[in-house]
């Protein structure tokens, strides 16, 4: 382990030289409540309309999305997987086993290695939010499984309920406060990537497949 | 300049993403509030930016990370290359990162006998070609699907590889799935780090980032110091500015947001560099300290007459651009300011795309003085080239015999210089720096006012 205390107090130094203060931290807080937010923060949508820019945005990014209900949800899973020839199909641990299928292989993750989860046709995640605004469901760990989980299968089938939705990127992060320190990751759409002549291609190194079941 | 294929690509590929960007911006009736918050939290943060760093070292470290501290791009590589040995790993799956780029990290790890492979695509692109980024979002942006496709044909040993962007793709995914799930440990850079949690995010969309962050043993995370945002809240503020300013989408694909250590998740072992390397000497500047506001989203690049003429490597520089511009030569302690600042019309449409509101034309008029005062100071100003030069000049366009005579030198001076199709290659001595990154096109045979006075003769 490298520890330079000299570098620390020397760029701290220069920082409070070229600012010519050394504030402390609850100057700083108060500063920081008196920025401007006049940004819009709330939404002004109502219920269906917020549902349907969501499937609309998601659409747009290349994702698929189906309505469903709870009571219908492991047909509608089956009826996802079979259209895609997914058989063998990773959840993680706490799925709840009601909403799994007969007919299709679900494995649930316990500490799998990278290359066991590369052999999966797919995953099957819920997702802790969504914003309809930017079409982007919102996963955190440890609940929608670890990280690798919902990156290295080539397939994710993802489950939205209608009440996690919000409207606006703010919103997003006003309910995401208290877990803020949680493993979070925003998926708009499957894997992209305009690296080729500015050209949206679907799908690189993340699930090139990205199909959302929405219960409304 | 001459190179015509490279031009066509930059003219495409920034004609493309400005109107993508036009679209998702003009979708948001507040960005206008949106730019002003963003301005004024960037603000807000360099004000207070040694709290801020502090909180985000106690908070990262609690949460199972080891934050290191570093002067400058030396101190930077020498941690990096002292972290990656104690990793055990001789190679490392690499982040895009323009941090890494400005320390030049590639070239020290190699020398060190450690393999870095660059997993964006754009990345893989320049890397594979051996070529330099020309775009801070989209590096191989000058590149066309046939080039690409040549490189990859010849880099991956795939004789048969198509070229449509599909392909292209494909090729790089099975190339790259062998090294993600096989390398131990990762680089990266950091779009944001946050001081009230200690956490990091890394925008992305290929998935390549959330590979690296999430798969190796060990993740060392390399962050200019300016990368810091006060609250997690802020980022509602940066996540809608930045994708729409950079690649023109509502957001992009991925945004991996995580803090520290997490058990059974991700790597074990996670190191954050924080580093100066000049951002303190453009704070301590009042005029120029707006461009460490920038959060890199290119938009200046693609809006920028010049950069859409030129491309990025004209520049001569790691950040290209409007923001390359100012930002560069404060960086390298105003080395290439006698160029950058210069490689532009003032037109002011950077400031008018940028997210943070940075009055870029501004800052390069301040540079600009900077360089002149630096130049004519003292001594050194009486013998200096430039100044020397432009006296001279003005003696020259003084005098009518005196500006005919200098014509005739120089015709009979570039005779003597290589040269394809009427453009100069290269110079000799001082004045090889114009050179280097463009062509200069021969004087003709006969000045305007040599044959407008032959025109009268004839006619009379």
């Amino acid at each position: 382990m490298i520890a330079n205390p000299a570098s620390k107090a020397e760029i701290l130094r220069r920082i409070r030289a070229a600012n010519h203060a050394a504030p402390a931290e609850p100057e700083a807080r108060s500063a920081w409540e008196t920025l401007p937010r006049n940004y819009k923060q709330a939404g002004d949508l109502q219920p269906d309309t917020l549902l349907q820019l969501f499937e609309d945005r998601l659409r747009d990014y290349d994702a698929t999305v189906t309505r469903t209900s709870r009571q219908d949800l492991a047909n509608a899973i089956a009826f996802q997987l079979n259209a895609r020839s997914k058989n063998r199909i990773v959840v993680p641990p706490g799925t709840s086993p009601e909403w799994l299928p007969h007919g299709v292989t679900f494995i649930v993750d316990e500490a799998l290695t990278p290359t066991q989860l590369d052999a999966f046709d797919g995953v099957l995640t819920t997702a802790t939010l969504a914003i309809a605004e930017t079409g982007t469901v919102v996963l955190q760990a440890p609940a929608q499984g670890r990280r690798a989980l919902s990156l290295v299968p080539d397939y994710h089938l993802c489950i939205v309920s209608a009440e996690d939705i919000v409207e606006t990127v703010p919103q997003a992060f006003h309910r995401l406060q208290g877990t803020a320190a949680l493993a979070t990751t925003f998926i708009s759409g499957p894997s992209a990537t305009a690296d080729i002549e500015m050209t949206r291609i679907k799908g690189v190194h993340g699930p090139r497949v990205l199909d959302v079941l929405l219960i409304v | 300049m001459k190179d015509e294929q490279l031009r066509n690509n930059v003219h495409h590929a920034t004609d493309v993403i400005q109107a993508k960007r036009a679209r998702v911006v003009s979708e948001m009736p507040d960005w206008q509030q949106l730019r002003e918050a963003g301005k004024q939290i960037r603000q807000h943060t360099m004000q207070y930016l040694d709290v801020y760093l502090q909180q985000f070292e106690t908070n990262c470290t609690r949460a199972g990370g080891v934050v290191h501290w570093a002067k400058d791009a030396a101190e930077a590589r020498t941690i990096v290359l002292h972290l990656v040995k104690a990793s055990g790993s001789n190679e490392v799956i690499k982040i895009k990162s323009m941090t890494t780029e400005e320390i030049a990290l590639n070239p020290a790890l190699e020398e060190q006998g450690i393999h870095p492979y660059e997993t964006d695509l754009a990345e893989l692109i320049i890397q594979l070609g051996h070529d330099r980024p020309s775009h801070i979002v989209v590096p191989a942006l000058h590149k066309n699907r046939q080039q690409i496709r040549e490189i990859f044909q010849r880099e991956m040993h795939l004789a048969d590889l198509g070229d449509r962007p599909e392909d292209l793709a494909d090729a790089a995914r099975l190339f790259l799935r062998e090294k993600f799930l096989r390398v131990k440990t990762g680089i990266s850079g950091a779009n944001f780090l946050i001081a009230e949690t200690g956490g990091v995010c890394i925008v992305e969309s290929e998935g390549n980032g959330r590979m690296c962050l999430t798969l190796p043993d060990t993740l060392i995370a390399i962050a200019g110091i300016d990368k810091i945002l006060p609250r997690f809240q802020d980022l509602e503020v940066m996540l809608q500015l930045l994708p729409r300013s950079a690649t023109g989408e509502r957001m992009n694909p991925y945004n991996s947001i995580w803090t520290g250590i997490h058990p059974g998740d991700g790597p074990k072992n996670f190191h954050v560099i924080l580093m100066d390397n000049a951002r303190t000497e453009i704070l301590a500047d009042s005029e120029s300290r707006q461009t460490l506001n920038c959060i890199r989203c290119a938009a200046c690049q693609n809006a920028c007459p010049v950069y859409r003429q030129t491309g990025g490597h004209a520049y001569g520089s790691v950040y290209a651009g409007p923001i390359g511009a100012i930002l560069t030569p404060q960086l390298q302690q105003m080395h290439h300011a006698q160029s950058l600042p210069y490689a532009s019309s003032l037109c002011g449409a950077c400031y008018e795309v940028c997210p943070v509101k940075i009055n870029i034309p501004e800052v390069l008029i301040h540079l600009r003085n900077k360089v002149v005062e630096q130049n004519t100071a003292g001594l050194a100003g009486a013998f200096d080239m430039e100044a020397l030069a432009m006296k001279t000049m003005a003696a020259i366009f003084q005098d009518e015999h005196r500006f005919r005579a200098a014509q005739r030198l120089g015709r009979m001076a570039e005779t003597l210089l290589p040269s394809t199709n009427g453009w100069i290659t290269w110079l000799p001595g001082i004045l090889g720096g114009w050179t280097q990154a463009r062509d200069l096109e021969r004087m003709p045979k006969q000045t305007f006012r040599d044959w407008w006075e032959k025109r009268e003769t004839n006619d009379r």
